[in-house]
């Protein structure tokens, strides 16, 4: 069987703002069905390279191939790549003049062209597997932060996207919401999606990361199996960053 | 200082107590107001002016044999009504074409608004009726009336399309990004995420802006375009009702604006975005 082209592929990746460095020569690849689990202090980067990843971003030297598309800024095919790569935030930037339902079917309706219906029924499957079929005709801002958040996953599944990145989707979210997100992204890891987690829940990238990476000022410095990562990381700097957020 | 944490706020000194109580305020308001009305009548009184507001309501309507018939002031009352749509429907469109321009990102686009913009900005209302209607107008073969309309809504399409940038720079950025992420083109997020999330900061300048316009329309009277203040004055000459005539005009003028800003206060509460 011949080796599938991997569905992220990061060559050499450099990324500056201005004259802020932020992205240094990142490598690194991400086959279909992983889940990388990215984390390291603020200001480290992960933002920035998976918001590379769908085109919110754009290096400025080395290449990025995701799902077999080159991402680069004058790519005709940078909204067909956005249609694959779904992207949850960290403040959910759900739609508030939408229901819950209208910011499902909008995407896939305008973008997908599907009818109506058709969206409508995916987008209620999509609200059944995020646990919150009841909330379809409400407006974001009566449902709590969970729940926009988990609707917020849902919209970014209605594209049925082949990736899915998400951009510390838990912290914004108040304590006792953290687990119901988190809960919804077991399971769509659990149905073979391809993910990309910048998180620092590290009960959550245990369970469900292939891989774990570090970054730090715009580095990666440490990349390797869970296992691993969390008993015997290689750099010290990891180690100090383990034991500070593993602390409590 | 702490100690002073929950105790009373010290009481104004007796003078201020007094002038700060509503019924004294209200009082001197309408005093003031009073000695204004009474100074206008001696002053008329004074230069022998002849009253005669009875004659005015025939000019808004009259009833005769052929029953209720509109005046000649509500026809014209209508043709600044007219003029002022069709001026801020234009004016919209140019204003939002302007706005988008100069948020495209493209040198060209925002060279091109923002030329646009200090050009109008810094020429007169009245001049830039007078290059439309004396250079344009000839040139380009349009009459009085075309030239009226194409002066207000240039010159309010300036100011609009600030108010809808600002509009459109006031949704959060995130709903760009949430937008661009489910693959929308620029042209669909405008349409279906940014612009209906903008309206609500854009309808109260915007309001004032219509306002402003029909008020402005009534420049248009120099070149004698028939609306409200032309007519107006027509009657005088016919009548020299000066004083009459005028306060009836502001009055009507006045009403229709103040109609229309208590109409989009209910708007307002329509388009709030956080259900």
């Amino acid at each position: 069987m011949n080796q599938p082209e991997p569905m992220i592929q990061a060559t050499n990746l450099d990324k500056f703002y201005g004259a802020f460095h932020a992205l240094k020569d990142i490598d690194l690849t991400v086959s279909q069905g992983e889940k990388m689990v990215i984390c390291g202090p603020s200001g480290s980067g992960k933002s920035t390279l998976i918001r590379c990843f769908n085109g919110l971003e754009f290096h400025n030297s080395g290449s990025l191939r995701v799902d077999g598309i080159d991402v680069s800024e004058n790519s005709k095919e940078i909204r067909v790549l956005r249609q694959e790569v779904g992207m949850v935030f960290q403040q959910f930037n759900l739609f508030p003049h939408l229901t819950v339902l209208e910011n499902l079917t909008i995407g896939p309706m305008k973008v997908r062209k599907l009818s109506q219906t058709q969206a409508e029924e995916t987008a209620r499957n999509y609200l059944d597997r995020v646990h919150i079929p009841e909330q379809a005709d409400k407006y974001p801002a009566q449902l709590s932060g969970g729940q926009q958040q988990r609707v917020a996953i849902a919209r970014s599944l209605c594209m049925e996207t082949r990736i899915m990145l998400f951009d510390e989707p838990t912290s914004a979210l108040d304590p006792e919401m953290i687990n119901e997100v988190l809960d919804v992204m077991e399971e769509l890891a659990e149905t073979g999606m391809t993910m990309v987690v910048v998180t620092h829940e590290m009960g959550f990238a245990r369970k469900v990361a292939d891989t774990m990476v570090f970054m730090e000022s715009g580095r990666i410095v440490e990349i390797s199996p869970p296992e691993q990562f969390f008993t015997n990381p290689s750099s010290e700097r990891c180690r100090l960053f383990l034991d500070q957020i593993l602390e409590h | 200082m702490s100690g002073l944490k929950g105790q009373a706020l010290p009481k104004p000194p007796p003078i201020q107590r007094f002038f700060g109580s509503v019924p004294v305020s209200v009082a001197i308001y309408l005093g003031v107001i009073a000695l204004i009305i009474y100074g206008s009548f001696q002053g008329a009184q004074n230069m022998g002016y002849n009253w005669q507001w009875y004659r005015i309501p025939q000019y808004l309507y009259t009833f005769t044999d052929d029953g209720f018939q509109w005046g000649e002031m509500a026809i014209g009352l209508v043709a600044t009504l007219k003029l002022s749509i069709t001026a801020f429907a234009l004016a919209t469109a140019l204003g939002l074409l302007i706005a988008l321009l100069r948020l495209s990102g493209l040198v060209i686009g925002s060279a091109v608004a923002v030329g646009f913009l200090e050009l109008i900005r810094n020429i007169p209302l009245l001049v830039l009726l007078y290059l439309f209607y004396y250079v344009l107008g000839p040139i380009f073969k349009f009459d009085r009336y075309t030239a009226s309309i194409l002066t207000l809504a240039v010159f309010h399409a300036a100011l609009i399309s600030e108010i809808l940038r600002a509009g459109i720079n006031a949704v959060a950025k995130g709903q760009w990004e949430a937008a661009q992420s489910i693959g929308m083109t620029t042209g669909q997020i405008y349409r279906y995420i940014i612009l209906p999330q903008s309206v609500r900061f854009m309808l109260p300048p915007m309001t004032g802006e219509v306002v402003h316009l029909i008020k402005s329309s009534a420049i248009v009277s120099v070149i004698a375009v028939a609306e409200l203040t032309t007519i107006g004055r027509n009657i005088i000459s016919d009548t020299y009702m000066s004083f009459e005539v005028w306060f009836t005009v502001a009055a009507v003028y006045m009403a229709v604006t103040l109609i229309l800003s208590v109409g989009v206060t209910y708007l307002e509460r329509r388009y709030t975005v956080d259900h």
